[in-house]
């Protein structure tokens, strides 16, 4: 670790992404301080999967830094890359359990990898991990028999096993039933708080969101619309951010798919039309 | 309608020449994971169990009856020529050295290969393989290699098994209800099959196909959509092109080795 940390973990500078002609992050520059939890916000189709990608080093930028406790990812060699994931923990949307493992030697998969932990460490390491979650009762279960929201914690317990610095969490909220939507924003800032983590989260839940986070980053566009602490963001005058916090269903995103005209499609005159049709 | 432009001509080239570049890469990958792979061969161990055992009933039987039939046809020819003591000869060597290899990788392309297509395209679409890479564990490393040589290792296995329940069951029909003499039926089969230039070249066979089969299984998992209709056209795809490959290395090893 530097000795000198620099205030955010990860910072964006100029980052440009897009698969072909289609631009998906235009020259984005934003940071994420540390030990703090940011959202990461935006409409579908907008680039928050890809930014965690990107951080990642699963995708490559075409242009601009990223840094990665002042390092920049986007020029790592597969062997740095490797060593800063370590550092990092990252939650899929669906939790990408390894399906013929228990959730016991799902979470006990990076130590295996990467330690040459004692045996006795390690299921005690897991089963701390699996706690920290609620599911302690749950290692001897395989992914096919637990709940999706259940799935998620055990997937988080994986994503911490090896007590990373930064977590990233795709859409952990999507899909769950309100109690375990609240479990898991519970948990997000609990485990920031209590593992002195910095989190990353990319959500639509505007409510749970608004609650946990401590800065929150809406995309729209491939650009950043508005960036602060939740209260900034709610009484932000962007007719977009406007429309996004508040989800209404016509604004600035239109509600209407881009079309030709209504004369167009349904014929120029209904007088005349209606005439003609007999 | 409209016809083939010279750009099509060229995407397409260019297209294969890519996949074929990137086959290639991922083919000597795994020939250089042999180190690391076999440090944890406990890894291995798995697969050849995982691949090996479900094979074992499907090849076992399937030897058994292409060792009927084959005790039943050759019976028929060599009766023509009064030869029928050579009815184990005939039956050993082609066993040995063609049908074993050969029919044992169509039925481990059909068996294995698919099961083993089907469950890193699911890994993959499940984005396991993303979260594993994530880890910074390579899935190549973890995932495919230990898979490979698994499969290359159980193949020769699988093909002497193979053999074994055909020479079993040519002489079930020659000997125990056809009639053919026991003593030359076995006799033949000593002083007529070479260990180097029958059962070695059929080994060679196995090995090679055993590559082959392995690897097409594992790149069309790799390199599956990550959907269900990518995995399920992906399978498809390996048994097709695993059987091809296996019937076009077969007549170019056979002759390779052939000598009078």
């Amino acid at each position: 670790m530097a000795l000198t940390p620099h205030s955010s973990l990860v910072e964006l500078r100029n980052l440009t992404f897009g698969y072909g002609e289609r631009v998906i992050l235009d020259n984005v520059c934003l940071s994420v301080p540390r030990g703090k939890v940011t959202a990461l916000m935006g409409a579908s189709g907008g680039g928050k999967t890809t930014i965690l990608r990107l951080i990642g080093g699963q995708n490559r930028a075409q242009s601009g830094t990223l840094l990665f406790d002042g390092v920049d990812v986007t020029g790592m060699t597969q062997v740095e890359l490797y060593a800063a994931r370590r550092r990092m923990g990252m939650l899929f949307q669906f939790g990408a359990l390894f399906a013929d493992l228990t959730a016991f030697d799902n979470v006990a998969f990076p130590l295996r990898e990467h330690t040459d932990l004692a045996e006795t460490l390690v299921r005690d390491i897991v089963l701390m991990k699996l706690n920290a979650v609620g599911l302690r009762g749950a290692s001897d279960l395989m992914p096919s028999e637990v709940s999706g929201g259940m799935a998620r914690r055990i997937a988080l317990a994986r994503a911490i096993a090896l007590d990373p610095e930064l977590v990233m969490y795709d859409e952990p909220f999507s899909g769950l039933d309100p109690i375990s939507l609240a479990i898991a924003a519970d948990l997000i800032r609990q485990l920031n708080d209590s593992m002195g983590l910095t989190s990353i989260f990319v959500s639509h839940e505007l409510e749970q969101t608004f609650l946990i986070a401590d800065h929150v980053i809406i995309l729209a566009n491939g650009k950043i619309a508005c960036q602060g602490t939740p209260e900034q963001v709610r009484e932000s005058t962007d007719p977009l951010v406007y429309q996004y916090v508040h989800a209404l269903s016509d604004g600035p995103v239109r509600f209407h798919y881009p079309a030709v005209t209504m004369a167009e499609d349904f014929g120029p005159d209904i007088s005349r039309s209606a005439g003609g049709a007999i | 309608m409209s016809w083939y432009k010279p750009s099509d001509v060229g995407f397409f080239t260019r297209r294969t020449l890519g996949n074929l570049g990137y086959a290639a890469r991922l083919f000597f990958r795994l020939l250089s994971s042999i180190g690391p792979t076999f440090r944890r061969f406990g890894l291995v161990r798995d697969q050849i169990h995982f691949l090996g055992n479900y094979s074992l009933a499907i090849i076992a039987v399937s030897g058994l009856f292409v060792g009927f039939v084959f005790g039943l046809q050759g019976y028929y020819t060599l009766q023509r020529y009064g030869s029928t003591e050579a009815l184990g000869l005939l039956v050993t060597l082609s066993l040995v050295r063609e049908l074993g290899p050969v029919v044992t990788a169509l039925l481990f392309a059909g068996r294995a290969g698919t099961s083993l297509t089907a469950e890193i395209g699911l890994m993959k679409a499940g984005e396991q393989l993303s979260v594993m890479e994530m880890m910074a564990v390579d899935p190549v490393q973890r995932v495919l290699a230990p898979r490979f040589w698994a499969g290359v290792i159980t193949m020769p296995l699988l093909a002497a098994v193979f053999s074994a329940m055909g020479v079993i069951g040519g002489w079930v029909v020659g000997v125990l209800m056809i009639g053919v003499d026991a003593g030359s039926f076995w006799s033949q089969i000593q002083g007529g099959v070479d260990v180097w230039q029958d059962v070695g070249n059929g080994i060679i066979k196995s090995v090679v196909f055993g590559f082959a089969v392995t690897f097409i299984a594992l790149l069309q998992g790799f390199e599956a959509q990550p959907t269900p209709e990518g995995v399920a056209s992906a399978t498809t795809r390996t048994v097709v092109m695993a059987s091809l490959s296996v019937l076009g290395l077969d007549f170019i090893l056979t002759a390779m080795m052939f000598t009078i």
